[in-house]
């Protein structure tokens, strides 16, 4: 038992220790249908629950057979490719608009700033069913519906306010003599923001972009509306295969997808540690 | 300010710098903002225009609707026989172009019953020839079915061709015209009691996180540091988990042979199966879980900063650990509260992929009945204008949010 302050009454440390196990509860029901993907996906049976021959635990209940599965069947090796091929595309894009407009909007002398921002945030505020049917009649004038290039400047728009928020945040607190300093100089506007800028906001802007890029590789309404049988990604499959026939091919997929965002945790946790050294403040 | 006074020339040499600061600034926003008005904020806006646009009937019978211009509505007569001719005749080419289904369709939707009735008179028009119609296309037009001595046929006809049309938004808030053209309520409430239920369920959600997400943000934040850092990998494991990838987890977890069902089983507290998946339970169970931890980072932020002494001193002060922490400490979460609440509440509202995949009927949202009318009814205008409701909804919500928080004030992960 810990040790608690003197003027602890009974009822309190009642309260402390009620307090203690709530949250582990709750920790479990956050944790709980992540962690229960994952044996299942090792089912030997075609079946979305454990057998009883899995919970005694007998080797034979278990197979790979549904990994496997998944790099026999073309539809999800397409799946996978178009995934990374429009997530990497479309941060790309993000990234390099978002991180220019960042500059000019935390910029003091910025007009219209508050309005502008409005307009740049909104891919975010806009349900995105709305969204999804906006894009499909527009694109579809311009033979871009069921097109890898409509579905890349479709998530592009979606990720460039996950950009803007986090390339403002590292911008925060940002010295602007600097840049005068830099300009002052005689140094170009592009220059100045490669040699000055950049070099300070990278933690950020690797963050804005993989944020961008998880946008991309999630989403699945504009996927729905606009693409073709050419540009299912892999939410897209998964949602059909939910909706369709069920099988554990689903839970194989989604087991490897809880290994990525862990991978993805990581790197932005590692990114935010080193940000915040680099404006000086407490790791 | 006081002392020295700028030169006229200094001062242009001023603004001129600080003219061309303004425009480098537009100049790096200038790709972007472009950019989300080409590929965003234009899409949007010509759907939401379809609400009120609605061209099919002007382009159908271009022709018919000119001449109705001369024909008072408010008389209880049917118009002229020359308008009459030249509806004749425009049925005909319809049935040429194989359009008149979709005249049919759109009066139809006015009033009910009118689409058989328009085909089969289309059909009978398209028989005589040019001079018959010229002629007495008139009289085939009557002889074709006694509705077409009606007048509020043609009223529905009139009103159909107007290019602008405020109907499906009296659709979408359960609301009609009735045959004097007033505005009435529907018998059924289809929209309202969707728009009320998807209400509900964002409420219960955002309910159900704050209540589980307070004990646990304040116990992140008051942990020793190390602990915190790594539980609250927990918190942001499941956050940056696929969509998709929790939905799957909770239809294995509350299938009727799914996990949940076994454990209740096996442990007898259950003899037959729950049905848990596919109800507005297993909407809100899901939900809940996709979102908590948007309610727990804002929450966990603002308590980090609260000093512990307060309610330290509270306590030492002789104040009972209950009263102490509802007047001390909660009033003091607020912020944190507030965000985290508004944040679920909006995402919650305009939801689609997990009350598609776990709502079964019950649990449907407003955003599953627009994507309905999208895809299955094809009635994009109707769609159009549920969705403009919808994001009007969001928006004052929105502005609630920059006013309590500040949207400045954003943080992700």
């Amino acid at each position: 038992m810990a040790n608690y302050p003197k003027y602890y009454t009974i009822w309190h440390k009642l309260g402390v220790n009620g307090l203690k196990l709530t949250a582990w509860l709750v920790l479990l029901f956050l944790m709980l249908p992540i962690i229960v993907v994952i044996p299942l996906s090792f089912n030997a049976e075609p079946y979305f629950t454990f057998t009883k021959e899995m919970l005694s635990l007998q080797p034979g209940a278990y197979s790979m057979r549904w990994y496997a599965e998944i790099l026999h069947d073309e539809k999800w090796l397409m799946a996978i490719k178009n995934s990374f091929y429009i997530g990497i595309l479309s941060a790309l894009i993000a990234t390099v608009l978002g991180t220019c407009a960042s500059v000019g909007l935390t910029n003091p002398k910025m007009p219209y700033q508050r309005l502008i921002m409005a307009v740049l945030l909104s891919p975010m505020i806009v349900p995105v069913i709305i969204t999804a049917a906006g894009m499909f009649f527009f694109y579809s004038k311009f033979g871009l519906a069921g097109s890898h290039l409509g579905i890349i400047i479709a998530h592009a728009a979606l990720g460039t306010p996950f950009v803007v928020v986090t390339v403002n945040a590292a911008l925060a607190g940002f010295d602007y003599s600097l840049v005068n300093a830099s300009m002052g100089m005689g140094a170009r506007p592009i220059y100045t923001f490669v040699k000055v800028i950049m070099p300070l906001i990278r933690p950020g802007v690797i963050s804005g972009a993989l944020f961008a890029f998880v946008t991309s590789f999630d989403e699945v309404v504009v996927v729905l509306f606009m693409a073709g049988p050419q540009q299912t990604t892999i939410p897209r499959q998964m949602f059909s295969g939910l909706r369709e026939q069920i099988n554990p091919t689903i839970l194989a997929v989604a087991t490897l997808l809880v290994v990525v965002s862990a991978l993805l945790l990581f790197t932005m946790e590692y990114l935010r540690a080193r940000g915040q050294r680099i404006r000086g403040g407490q790791v | 300010m006081s002392g020295v006074e700028l030169t006229q020339a200094e001062k242009r040499t001023f603004d001129r710098t600080q003219r061309k600061a303004r425009r480098t600034a537009l100049l790096f926003v200038a790709p972007l903002l472009l950019f989300i008005v080409v590929s965003f904020v234009l899409p949007i806006g010509t759907m939401l225009f379809r609400s009120v646009y609605h061209p099919a009937v002007a382009e159908l019978i271009p022709a018919t609707l000119q001449k109705l211009k001369a024909w008072d509505e408010t008389s209880n007569t049917i118009p002229e026989p020359d308008a009459l001719q030249v509806f004749a005749g425009e049925l005909k080419t319809l049935v040429e172009n194989k359009t008149f289904g979709k005249l049919a369709e759109e009066i139809n939707r006015s009033s009910p019953g009118a689409s058989s009735l328009i085909k089969s008179t289309a059909r009978k028009m398209s028989r005589l020839d040019d001079a018959e119609l010229q002629s007495k296309g008139d009289q085939a037009l009557l002889d074709a079915g006694k509705q077409w001595s009606n007048p509020n046929l043609w009223r529905s006809i009139k009103k159909a061709g107007n290019v602008f049309t405020g109907a499906y938004y009296l659709t979408a808030v359960d609301m009609e015209r009735n045959g004097e053209g007033r505005v009435v309520s529907r018998k059924t409430q289809i929209y309202t009691d969707l728009y009320v239920k998807s209400l509900k369920i964002a409420l219960y959600i955002t309910l159900l996180t704050g209540l589980i997400g307070f004990p646990l943000a304040y116990y992140l934040a008051n942990a020793p540091e190390r602990t915190a850092n790594v539980l609250m990998v927990f918190v942001l494991l499941p956050f940056w988990t696929s969509l998709l990838v929790r939905t799957t987890a909770w239809m294995a977890l509350l299938q009727t042979n799914g996990v949940i069902n076994s454990v209740l089983q096996s442990l007898h507290i259950i003899s037959e199966p729950l049905e848990l998946l596919y109800t507005q339970f297993s909407t809100i169970i899901a939900m809940t879980h996709i979102l908590l931890p948007f309610m727990i980072l804002p929450l966990y932020s603002v308590m980090k900063g609260i000093d512990p002494s307060y309610f330290r001193a509270a306590l030492s002060l002789g104040a009972k650990p209950i009263p102490a922490f509802m007047r001390i400490y909660l009033p003091m979460t607020t912020p944190g509260f507030s965000a985290g609440a508004l944040l679920v509440f909006i995402i919650s509202i305009g939801y689609y992929i997990t009350p598609a995949l776990v709502g079964g009927v019950d649990g449907q949202m407003i955003s599953n009945l627009i994507a309905f009318h999208m895809q299955s009814s094809n009635n994009w205008e109707l769609a159009a204008a549920l969705g403009s409701l919808l994001l009007v909804l969001i928006l004052a919500m929105y502005w609630l949010y920059d006013r309590l928080v500040g949207v400045s004030n954003l943080k992700l992960g």
